[in-house]
């Protein structure tokens, strides 16, 4: 794996490698250089398998991540390859000649964070969500909860119990007398 | 009252088909569903013990709770002894077992299906989803009380309900509907605009015409 890195950093500029155990990597890079680590990992390094490209709101910093997570079945090693990309132009370069499978990926990123990859086939059809009107919902700006009063019906007399404490209070009423430290499971 | 007024009075109770295109509208029929009256006392009394003892299920799963359905038919279950056996089309089914949260991509199928069962149709509402929006009470696609938007006779507790809690509500079911209380239809075309307009307020994108036959 060391030698995979080294020959991948003698190409382009990694910003940093996790090493989280010794099956899984992950790297940051650079947006523009997305398409040529791929497809090195994809041709020479035998890194044939993509097991999904999801991404991440990081709103504080004003950043969306995506990680592909690469797989190779001679050395047995996941690979995820993280990219930083503006959360107010969001756009990324489509993958889906490489991995066809990836158009699939990117219409539903499409949909639910609003990222776009131009090029990619189908990437504007609607994925679950059928007639949507508002922001995409998994950005965390979206709010869903006024969302959803504001557009469905409640019933009211819904009452929500903390689950800790409304466990102890009605089944192990006799139970909690003993010390709470001495339970495990707590 | 002229022959004008009437005319116009039926022309405004036909259906607009807005969501379908022009061409299409002429395939749909723009006729409203109607209240059925009852037969007379006894003749009703027999038709609706029949009614109950073959309830038909249609064969769609709506939501995580259609798994239940799968021991509720299989041996250890077995559901056919109570007369109750699954369907693969809405034109043969009397009952739709709404299984958990309907998003509202399944609530556009809901309706479309409900409205293509023949009558008469009864609903069984399962889990706290269809409820009160169970744990996805803030979910963004998940609607909060299915009785909104289709009429619903029995609703089966449970996150998830067991399949005995399942057989418990067929059973209920069957007491009511041989009670003649299960009028879910004729409350569905009475109050059909409300329904539409919940329905519609949810499903952005209706394409498809305002009553499905």
């Amino acid at each position: 794996m060391e030698q995979i890195l080294n020959r991948l950093k003698q190409k382009i500029e990694i910003k940093s490698v996790i090493n989280k155990r010794a099956d899984l990597y992950f790297i940051t890079i650079k947006k523009e250089h997305i398409e040529l680590v791929l497809s090195h990992l994809k041709q020479q390094e035998n890194f044939t398998h993509l097991a999904f490209l999801q991404a991440v709101d990081y709103i504080e910093d004003d950043k969306f991540q995506l990680t592909y997570m690469l797989y190779n079945y001679d050395i047995k090693v996941n690979l995820g390859i993280k990219v930083f990309i503006d959360r107010d132009k969001s756009e990324m370069t489509s993958i889906h000649k490489l991995w066809p499978h990836a158009w699939q990926y990117q219409r539903e990123l499409k949909e639910l964070f609003g990222i776009d990859f131009p090029g990619s086939p189908r990437v504007d059809e609607s994925f679950v969500l059928e007639g949507w009107e508002e922001i995409p919902p998994m950005r965390r700006d979206f709010d869903t909860l006024a969302y959803s009063v504001k557009t469905f019906y409640q019933r009211p007399g819904r009452t929500t119990n903390d689950p800790k404490r409304y466990m102890k209070e009605k089944l192990y009423k006799n139970f909690a007398k003993s010390p709470e430290s001495g339970r495990n499971d707590e | 009252m002229n022959k004008k007024d009437i005319n116009n009075i039926e022309k405004e109770m036909k259906l607009a088909n807005e969501g379908l295109s022009e061409k299409e509208r002429t395939l749909f029929s723009d006729a409203r569903p109607t209240p059925v009256k009852p037969l007379n006392k006894y003749l009703e009394k027999f038709l609706n013990w029949a009614r109950a003892e073959s309830l038909w299920i249609l064969a769609f799963g709506t939501g995580c709770g259609a798994i239940e359905l799968r021991p509720l038919m299989t041996s250890r279950f077995d559901m056919f002894r109570y007369g109750i056996a699954p369907r693969p089309t809405p034109r043969q089914a009397s009952v739709f077992v709404i299984g958990g949260y309907a998003s509202i991509k399944t609530i556009k199928r809901i309706v479309r299906s409900y409205e293509q069962m023949q009558g008469p149709k009864f609903v069984i509402a399962l889990g706290s989803c269809t409820i009160n929006g169970g744990m996805y009470y803030d979910s963004y696609y998940t609607i909060n009380r299915i009785d909104h938007y289709i009429p619903v006779d029995i609703y089966v507790a449970g996150c998830m309900p067991r399949p005995e809690a399942l057989i418990a509500g067929f059973n209920k079911l069957k007491m009511q509907i041989k009670a003649g209380k299960c009028d879910g239809m004729n409350k569905y075309a009475e109050n059909f605009d409300w329904y539409k307009e919940n329905q519609k307020r949810v499903i952005k994108d209706w394409n498809m015409p305002d009553y499905n036959w």
